[in-house]
């Protein structure tokens, strides 16, 4: 299977070979790659690629996994309608 | 011990813009450290904005300047799209006393070259169509306005100073500069080495780089947060703002919306969390001014460091120490005016006449703080 065939963000549909073009650049972290590229960004917000990244990283380095940092993980954990945020401060009063 | 003649502290996009333009003008042997990853600092996490509508000569003419090169960017940095979208910042004005304000803005833009337009609130709503109509009463529009993506706009400035020969270290972190009689020593997380020439581009960090050398810098940091939504189809063409509302809030052309207001009772420091109360804040005042934008989910919020100057302008050029230079106190504003950051910057350090008047820019202005014109668009 061709490597720009593998998606590895579904949310970005950015495959191995950009990943590995940005981690020739010398972008061996998961913080740059997600600058780069958006991987991360999208609505699932990481829980799907970041790991199949983290390997790849850590691959490429020659490294163990847990030795690659994880992204850092932003608030909010799903969506949430900004409507139903701004309603929530009506409900208290 | 390394040697290099020109070291700048600081890859975001006021140090790259500074490298490049050096670089370009063939000073050679230009180093660029930064203390984290690639855009980690207030420039990766900015509103991805530029306009030119301000409401201080000074700004209009840097912001104009720079958007001249932004729209021939692609071609001069050799880059293939910094998806520049120019469809405007639509300005909207709440109180009678915000419109006056904003007609003497129009008119000094416009006698500057910026098309600026005042807009009744009909008008406005034709650009805008999902506004709120009880929500304000004018607004100005610019067309020239818009947005840029940081990342690639980085990246690009990153990969055309590479191609010039400048070098790059991330994830080095300056631990103390010595001016020596002829040069400067300084110290790093990784290595040490003599200079000729520094330049604190150190945005967030820019005061803690200063007092390295004894200066002590008229800025502070404080927190701005931003939030993010789902993608959507586009249809919002403008980034609309308010400065009395305190919103600003865009459409970028990857479909999510932008949003972003300050806290006025954000503490300074280099804190860059997400509150619980810029949240519900962000999202009150957006449902009141663009009711629409409610349905959208948000999917992440984050904070960056504004570099806040006494009067809201940047602060560039020479100090007290020789051949020490600062490009600091953005005040948020850094990203969209980095390009002649970078020219004026790379003239005053060759010693070669600046392509515009830079002493509002210069540190001299604080000695005599009665005279400073505070910038009072920003949000």
């Amino acid at each position: 299977m061709s490597h720009k065939d593998i998606i590895l963000c579904r949310c970005e549909d950015i495959d191995y070979q950009q990943i590995h073009e940005y981690l020739e650049q010398g972008f061996t972290t998961i913080e740059d790659l997600k600058r780069l590229l958006r991987v991360g960004m999208g609505p699932c917000q990481g829980s799907t690629c970041m790991h199949l990244i983290q390997k790849e990283i850590a691959k490429y380095l020659n490294v163990p996994m847990e030795e690659v940092s994880t992204h850092t993980v932003r608030p909010l954990i799903v969506g949430v309608p900004l409507s139903a945020i701004a309603g929530e401060d009506y409900e208290e009063m | 011990m390394k040697k290099c003649n020109v070291l700048i502290v600081g890859a975001g996009i006021s140090g790259l813009s500074i490298a490049y333009h050096l670089a370009k003008k063939g000073v050679n042997d230009i180093l660029v450290v930064d203390q984290g990853y690639f855009t980690n600092g207030a420039t990766g996490r900015c509103g991805a904005g530029v306009r030119q509508q301000w409401a201080t000569t000074q700004n209009c003419l840097l912001a104009k300047a720079s958007m001249e090169f932004f729209e021939n960017a692609h071609n001069i940095l050799d880059y293939d799209d910094l998806e520049l979208k120019q469809e405007g910042y639509l300005i909207v004005a709440t109180t009678l006393e915000e419109e006056a304000q904003f007609k003497e803005n129009v008119k000094l833009q416009n006698s500057l070259g910026i098309p600026t337009r005042f807009l009744s609130k009909e008008e406005a709503l034709k650009i805008v169509p999902h506004l709120n109509p009880d929500a304000f009463i004018s607004a100005t529009f610019n067309q020239k306005d818009g947005h840029l993506n940081p990342f690639k706009t980085s990246e690009a400035f990153y990969l055309a100073a590479k191609k010039l020969g400048v070098s790059f270290s991330f994830y080095e972190e300056v631990l103390d500069i010595q001016k020596e009689e002829r040069n400067f020593t300084i110290t790093t997380s990784k290595d040490s080495y003599q200079v000729n020439q520094v330049v604190n581009a150190a945005g967030g960090y820019s005061y803690e780089i200063g007092h390295m050398v004894g200066l002590e810098l008229p800025v502070y940091s404080e927190n701005h947060e931003i939030l993010a939504t789902e993608p959507v189809e586009k249809f919002q063409g403008p980034m609309v703002m308010s400065f009395s509302k305190n919103i600003y809030c865009q459409q970028v052309p990857h479909g999510a919306f932008l949003m972003g207001r300050s806290d006025p009772n954000v503490k300074k420091g280099h804190q860059v969390d997400s509150t619980v109360n810029f949240l519900r804040e962000m999202s009150k005042t957006v449902v009141d001014l663009l009711p629409k934008i409610g349905s959208l989910r948000v999917v992440r919020s984050w904070g960056g460091s504004y570099n806040m100057s006494l009067d809201r302008q940047p602060i560039i050029g020479q100090t007290d120490i020789e051949n020490f230079y600062v490009a600091c106190g953005f005040s948020g504003h850094g990203f969209m005016l980095a390009p002649m950051v970078g020219l004026l910057l790379s003239e005053i350090m060759m010693g070669q006449q600046p392509s515009m008047d830079v002493d509002f820019l210069s540190l001299n202005r604080f000695k005599d703080k009665s005279s400073l014109h505070i910038e009072k668009s920003v949000v």
